[in-house]
C-alpha cells in the first residue's frame, strides 16, 4: 500500500500533477490566462523527472510541437483558453486524422474573441465538438472539482492512448483556479494506459492497419526502427496519401466509429438524487456545483429533483439522456452560455420530456439561488 | 537504370512523384539524399519533416521517419520531435511560402533557439501547388495569378532573415550548382544548431510561364548566369552586381544548442538525487 497523500491544491496544479502521473514527458504551449499555471508548473516539474517543456512562439506551434513529440513516442500535453483554443483547431484536426494521442486542456473564459478575460464561461462546448473542420468525432471531458480534475486528466491521457485520438480536457476559470483539499490516489490505485506498440517486425509494419480484435492501429514512434510516414492527407493502411474515394470513406468512418462505437467505455456521467426524481438539472463543471446546491435546497422544500452531470461531454451521453427523458417531466440545462449543450439534450430528450435552458454570459457564476429561483418561478435571471 | 540513391533512400513504390516536367524539386531532393549518404546517417535515426506545398511532398518519397505536417508548421512539429528525441537527426523540407509566409514565425523562433534542425527551403518564388500565386520571394514587378498587374511587395531575402533571427549556419545554393548544394546540405546537417539552406529551384509551369521566363532549360541557364559565388560577388562592382544573387556559405557562428542547454537543466536535477 502506497502512502496516502493529502494536499491543498489548485485545479490547474492538479492537472499538471495528474498529467505527470499519467506519463506526460513533454509540454509545449503559449501563455494565456486562466490556464497559465499549467504551463508554469509543467516548466518547473518536467525537467525534474527527465521530461521537457518549451514555451513556443504561438498557440499553433504549441499543439504542433506536442503532436510531433507524441509521434516520436512521448506522452504530451498543451493547455490554453478560448482565444488559444481557436488557434489549436488546426492541430486538433491533424491529430484526429493522424491518430496521434495528445491532451489539449481548455480552461474556458468568456468569448468570442478576447472576450471576457478572464471571467468564467462555458462557451466552448460546441467548439470542443466541432472546432476543427471536417467530419470527425472527439473526446472531451469536463471535471467539476480539483480531485476530479486529477482523475479526468489521467483519464484524458488514457483515452488518448487507447483510442489514438486527441482528448480535450475542458475546465473553466472557476475550477482551474479553485483550491481544494484533496487526497491523491496511490500509485497502486492508478491505471495507466500506454499506446500499443507494433507487434510485427519493421518490414511488415503498416502504420494504419487495424489488427483483428484491436480498436486502433499499433503505433510505432520515430527513431524506434520503424520507418513510416505520417500525413494529414487522407491515407490508407500504408500511411501514404491517397485520393481514392473508398480509402477516404473507410478512413473517416473508422475514425468516427472508433469513438462513437465505444461510448459505453468512454462516456462517464454522475447522477445525483435521480432515483425518485421527476425533474432534473443538467450541468457540468463549476455550474454543476451550484446545481447540486440548488437540488439540495429544493429537496428540503419537497421538490423531487435531481442532477445529471455529464463528465464526458463528447461523445454525447445519448443513451443516458434518453433513459432520463423517459422518466422525467422536465429537465433544465444550466450552463454559462446561451444554450449549447441544451441543443443536444433537446435533440435527444426533447421527444420524451420538456427541455428548458437557463444560462448566463456575464462572466459571473450561476448561483444556487438563481437556479432555485428559476425552477420555482421560471425566473430568467 | 535508377541510381543507387533512388533504390537506397526513396520509397520507390510511391514513385513517380507528383512534380511537373521541368520542376527542380527532384534535384533538391536528390541533393539532400546524397548529403545524407555522404555523411553516412542512419535512416532509422533520421527524421524528415515537411509542411505543405509542392516541395513538402518530398517527405512521402523518402525512406526515413517522415512526417508531412500542416501548412507552415513543419518547424513547430520538428521542434517537438527534436525535444522528444534529441538524438534524432531532424531535417525540415519546406517551400518559400510554407517557411516564410504562413510559417515565418516558426522559422525565426527555431533559428533564435538554435535548435539542432537543418531546414532546406525549396525556393521557387511562387505558390506552385495552388497554381502560381505570388509568394514572399516573388521578385517585385513579377507576376502571379494574384498579382496580375505585377507584384508590388518587396521579396524576402530568406538567408538574411535566418541569419538575423539567430541561425548558426546559413547558405544558399541552386539546382544548377548541384555539387555545391550537396555540400551545403552536408555542412548544414553537420552544424550543431539551427541550419538554414536555401535551395533556388524553378517552377517552369506556373512562375516561369506567367513571367515569360522560357522553358526549364532557360530557367536553369538564368540560375547559372545570375548566381554568383560569395567570394566572387565581393569583387564585383555595384553595376556588375545588378540582378545577381549570392550563393555559397553566407554565415557561420557558434552558439549553445537548444536541446543541449535543456539537457543541462535535466542533468542538474539528476545530480541532486
Amino acid at each position: 500500500m502506497g502512502e496516502r497523500f493529502v494536499k491543498l491544491m489548485q485545479g490547474n496544479e492538479a492537472c499538471v500533477d495528474a498529467a505527470i502521473a499519467a506519463g506526460m514527458k513533454f509540454y509545449a504551449g503559449y501563455p494565456i490566462t486562466p490556464s497559465t499555471e499549467i504551463a508554469e508548473l509543467s516548466a518547473e516539474k518536467l525537467p525534474r523527472i527527465g521530461g521537457r517543456f518549451i514555451q513556443m512562439e504561438d498557440e499553433i506551434a504549441g499543439i504542433s510541437a506536442i503532436i510531433g513529440a507524441s509521434i516520436a513516442g512521448t506522452k504530451s500535453m498543451t493547455a490554453t483558453s478560448g482565444p488559444g483554443f481557436s488557434l489549436k483547431q488546426e492541430g486538433i484536426g491533424y491529430a484526429v486524422i493522424t491518430e496521434t494521442p495528445c491532451v489539449i486542456v481548455n480552461v474556458q473564459r468568456g468569448g468570442p474573441s478576447t472576450g471576457l478575460p478572464t471571467a468564467p464561461a462555458q462557451g466552448d462546448i460546441m467548439q470542443a465538438r466541432w472546432g476543427t473542420h471536417g467530419d470527425h468525432s472527439i473526446i472531451a471531458l469536463y471535471p467539476w472539482s480539483v480531485r476530479e480534475i486529477y482523475d479526468a486528466t489521467i483519464r484524458a491521457f488514457n483515452l488518448s492512448e487507447k483510442y489514438r485520438t486527441p482528448v480535450i480536457l475542458l475546465m473553466d476559470e472557476v475550477i482551474g483556479h479553485m483550491r481544494e483539499r484533496i487526497e491523491l490516489p496511490t500509485d497502486e490505485e492508478l491505471t495507466i494506459i500506454n499506446r500499443k506498440k507494433p507487434s510485427c517486425p519493421p518490414e511488415e509494419y503498416k502504420p494504419y492497419k487495424v489488427n483483428e480484435g484491436d480498436i486502433v492501429p499499433e503505433m510505432a514512434g520515430f527513431g524506434e526502427g520503424y520507418r513510416f510516414h505520417v500525413t494529414g492527407l487522407t491515407h490508407g493502411e500504408s500511411g501514404f496519401p491517397s485520393s481514392n474515394g473508398e480509402v477516404a470513406e473507410n478512413l473517416i468512418r473508422r475514425l468516427v466509429g472508433k469513438i462513437e462505437d465505444n461510448k459505453d467505455d468512454i462516456v462517464e456521467v454522475h447522477e445525483y438524487l435521480l432515483d425518485d426524481a421527476d425533474m432534473a438539472v443538467i450541468a457540468f463543471g463549476s455550474t454543476a456545483r451550484s446545481a447540486k446546491s440548488a437540488v439540495d435546497i429544493l429537496r428540503t422544500e419537497g421538490y423531487k429533483i435531481g442532477m445529471f452531470r455529464p463528465i464526458t461531454i463528447w461523445p454525447l451521453a445519448e443513451k443516458q439522456l434518453e433513459e432520463l427523458s423517459i422518466k422525467l417531466k422536465k429537465v433544465i440545462v444550466v450552463e454559462m452560455n446561451v444554450g449549447q449543450y441544451y441543443l443536444e439534450v433537446d435533440r435527444v430528450a426533447g421527444k420524451n420530456t420538456k427541455v428548458e435552458k437557463f444560462g448566463k454570459v456575464n462572466g459571473e457564476l450561476i448561483t444556487p439561488e438563481e437556479i432555485v429561483s428559476y425552477i420555482k418561478e421560471g425566473n430568467h435571471a | 537504370m535508377p541510381s543507387n540513391l533512388v533504390n537506397e533512400y526513396f520509397r520507390t513504390e510511391n514513385l513517380p512523384h507528383i512534380w511537373c516536367p521541368g520542376c527542380g524539386n527532384g534535384i533538391v531532393t536528390r541533393a539532400i539524399v546524397k548529403a545524407v549518404d555522404n555523411l553516412g546517417l542512419n535512416r532509422e535515426d533520421t527524421c524528415v519533416v515537411s509542411g505543405i506545398g509542392c516541395s513538402s511532398r518530398a517527405s512521402g518519397y523518402l525512406d526515413f521517419n517522415t512526417i508531412h505536417t500542416t501548412h507552415g508548421r513543419a518547424l513547430a512539429f520538428a521542434t517537438g520531435i527534436k525535444l522528444a528525441k534529441p538524438d534524432l537527426n531532424v531535417i525540415v523540407i519546406t517551400g518559400d511560402g510554407d517557411s516564410s509566409a504562413i510559417g515565418g514565425n516558426h522559422l525565426i523562433h527555431a533559428a533564435r533557439r538554435n535548435i539542432d534542425i537543418t531546414t532546406i527551403v525549396f525556393n521557387n518564388n511562387t505558390y506552385g501547388m495552388t497554381g502560381g500565386q505570388y509568394s514572399p520571394t516573388t521578385p517585385t514587378g513579377d507576376k502571379g495569378t494574384t498579382a496580375p498587374y505585377g507584384n508590388i511587395d518587396m521579396a524576402f531575402d530568406l538567408c538574411k532573415l535566418a541569419e538575423a533571427a539567430g541561425a548558426t549556419y546559413v547558405s544558399r545554393g541552386t539546382i544548377y550548382t548541384t555539387n555545391m548544394l550537396i555540400k551545403l546540405v552536408e555542412n548544414g546537417i553537420k552544424n550543431k544548431g539551427f541550419s538554414f539552406v536555401e535551395a533556388m529551384t524553378i517552377c517552369p509551369t506556373y512562375y516561369g510561364r506567367k513571367n515569360k521566363k522560357g522553358e526549364a532549360v532557360d530557367m536553369m541557364t538564368y540560375l547559372k548566369d545570375y548566381a554568383i559565388n560569395v567570394a566572387a560577388y565581393d569583387k564585383l562592382t555595384d553595376e556588375q552586381r545588378e540582378g545577381k544573387f549570392i550563393i555559397g556559405e553566407l554565415y557561420k557562428s557558434e552558439r549553445p544548442e537548444y536541446t543541449e542547454e535543456y539537457q543541462k537543466i535535466i542533468n542538474s536535477f539528476a545530480e541532486e538525487v
